[in-house]
């Protein structure tokens, strides 16, 4: 087995763009879990019905443009599902979000006409993301980011989108100053799957097809990317780290993510530990600033300082 | 004088039909005039808090009917009547959002009541009036205006809190023990802040306190609840001349039950 540099080198703009494209999944992710405070798990289905209602679109003969944007509407409407039945019925967020995504698996079946996946034939159409132009498809999916990432970063400055802050803040101050939590959840959940979608559906330009599973464990890639762009940020820019450079780094968070799985499939390891891999850093990552506060204090040592002082005393 | 607040014949009994049933309000009657200054005192479970969060609107009531400034806001949950009300609450935490700084809090409060839109939330305009503002604090907190809120110290974050609530001016303003989480000293600091602000903008306020002698010192009415009942309302010149020693008293003769139990809490 021998390690070939320029295949790395090779295969790394493709992680970038396909680091791209997830980072639009990881912003999805950050609306809901970093500023509403809630895990949405809808983003495993929502991710494959972005894929889905792309590539049939696209073999219809839609425009792609278009169809990305359609892909993007399903998104908004599989998320607003999740947050009706959080707020209507009061269903705790992850369990709504699981139930739409079950739900989900049988929607996107019959988007794909009862097919496990669906291909777009080579050449036969027009697509701005394609593995078949890796450098094209950075430019697009990157200009795309930075014009979302702007949008973003206005709209939650914004009166709106500064209530929205709130509420994933403080609920108990979101409504003295009454604003209403309940729409600002819906909104935020429409928002975050409709990025979801929006990956989704460039995914399945960039690789070509959309497939059933395409979603799995989505929800772990959008925290890894999350979490990666929040450590690099905060180690390279520190305080000075303000809102729009966390949107940023979520998307390189994203990019990361894709440069370690090059580099995970160029060292030729077994790709199946990939989620394995993945799930494990995630949840070292969670688990870091938690152990950080036990570190200072914690019953166990409250513990060892007692018997220290009472063997002093003796 | 017009009557800005109508608590009318209001119950609400917690956990109906079950073991731990209480009934936390038994047909309250009360009305606040325009600028009147109530506070409210009472043992533990007397009702006070109880009362407070029905004018809130936390959770419907289970009769009656609430009018605030003439408008019926019982059929109306808390966020669609904070546009008539004012709150600061007992944890210093609850009021303010931490992760957003000082000038995004205060420009939120700003808008209470109002549409929110897709303008910028915090305006070069209000920064100045949110400076003067808070410069009445004497906290120092006009300099620090792009702090976070979660950077700030508990009495900080509760004046700050009481700005809040009234930097568009409530029909009503209710604090729930909102000194009690405080040391002494900042305790009464924010007291002295909020005697400042409801006189100057002439509120109608409710406040519920555990320490009678603020009860007695602060505003023109003091009522004190016991078991979801209003037991006493004093106003003006009798009320002046309480002593802690009459409340007691006075509790003692309204409930024909021994205070001993409450001493402790309702702390000289």
């Amino acid at each position: 087995m021998s390690l070939n540099f320029g295949n790395l080198l090779g295969a790394l703009p493709g992680g970038i763009a396909q680091g791209i494209i997830w980072g639009f999944m990881a912003l999805g992710v950050y609306i809901t879990f970093r500023l509403l405070g809630t895990s949405d798990l809808t983003v495993d289905g929502s991710f494959t019905t972005g894929g889905a209602v792309t590539v049939m679109l696209v073999l219809a003969g839609v425009n792609p443009v278009v169809a990305l944007l359609i892909a993007a509407i399903a998104g908004i409407l599989a998320g607003t599902v999740t947050g009706f039945l959080h707020t209507v019925f009061d269903i705790p967020a992850i369990l709504a979000g699981i139930l739409t995504q079950f739900a989900l698996y049988s929607i996107n079946l019959a988007i794909m006409g009862m097919a496990a996946n669906r291909g777009i034939p080579v050449g036969k159409y027009v697509l701005y993301v394609t593995s078949r132009n890796i450098p094209g498809s950075i430019l697009a999916a990157g200009l795309l980011a930075a014009a979302l990432i702007a949008l973003l970063y206005w709209y939650f400055g914004t009166q709106h989108g500064s209530a929205m802050r709130a509420t994933g803040c403080n609920q108990e101050m979101a409504k003295a100053q009454s604003i209403n939590i309940n729409s600002m959840k819906v909104i935020g959940f429409a928002m975050a799957n409709g990025f979801v979608a929006l990956s989704g559906g460039l995914l399945s330009q960039y690789q070509g097809f959309a497939d059933i599973n395409m979603g799995r464990g989505a929800i772990v890639i959008g925290l890894a990317a999350v979490i990666i762009g929040e450590v690099l940020g905060n180690a390279l820019l520190g305080k000075h780290l303000n809102f729009a450079g966390r949107l940023i780094f979520v998307v390189v968070g994203g990019i990361i993510y894709y440069f370690v799985i090059v580099i995970v499939l160029w060292l030729k390891l077994d790709s199946n530990y990939l989620k394995l891999l993945t799930a494990v850093v995630v949840a070292i990552f969670l688990a870091v600033p938690n152990l950080q506060a036990k570190s200072k204090t914690s019953f166990r040592l409250a513990g060892k300082r007692s018997m220290k002082s009472s063997r002093e005393d003796a | 004088m017009k009557t800005m607040l109508r608590v009318n014949n209001v119950c609400k009994t917690f956990n109906p039909g079950t073991i731990n049933e209480k009934i936390a309000l038994n047909h309250v009657n009360l009305e606040l005039e325009e600028s009147d200054f109530v506070t409210v005192i009472g043992g533990n479970g007397a009702g006070k808090s109880t009362m407070l969060n029905a004018v809130a609107g936390v959770w419907p009531i289970d009769e009656g009917s609430i009018f605030i400034d003439e408008t019926d806001v019982t059929g109306l949950p808390d966020y669609k009547r904070a546009y008539l009300i004012g709150r600061v609450f007992q944890d210093p935490m609850t009021g303010t959002a931490a992760d957003m700084q000082i000038e995004e809090n205060l420009a939120l409060a700003a808008r209470r009541g109002m549409k929110r839109g897709l303008s910028w939330n915090v305006k070069n305009a209000d920064r100045q009036m949110f400076r003067e503002k808070l410069a009445t604090l004497g906290l120092g907190l006009e300099d620090r205006m792009q702090t976070k809120v979660g950077l700030l110290s508990g009495g900080q974050r509760q004046a700050l809190t009481l700005l809040m609530a009234t930097l568009q001016k409530p029909k009503i303003l209710l604090l729930d023990e909102h000194t009690a989480a405080l040391d002494p000293k900042t305790a009464k600091l924010v007291l002295d802040l909020t005697k400042e602000i409801v006189e100057e903008n002439h509120l109608t306020t409710m406040m519920v306190t555990h320490n009678m002698r603020d009860a007695i010192n602060i505003g023109n009415r003091l009522i004190m609840m016991d078991e979801g009942k209003v037991l006493l309302d004093v106003r003006g010149e009798e009320k002046k001349n309480l002593t802690v020693e009459d409340l007691m008293k006075k509790f003692e003769a309204a409930s024909g039950e021994e205070f001993a139990n409450d001493q402790a809490l309702l702390s000289k």
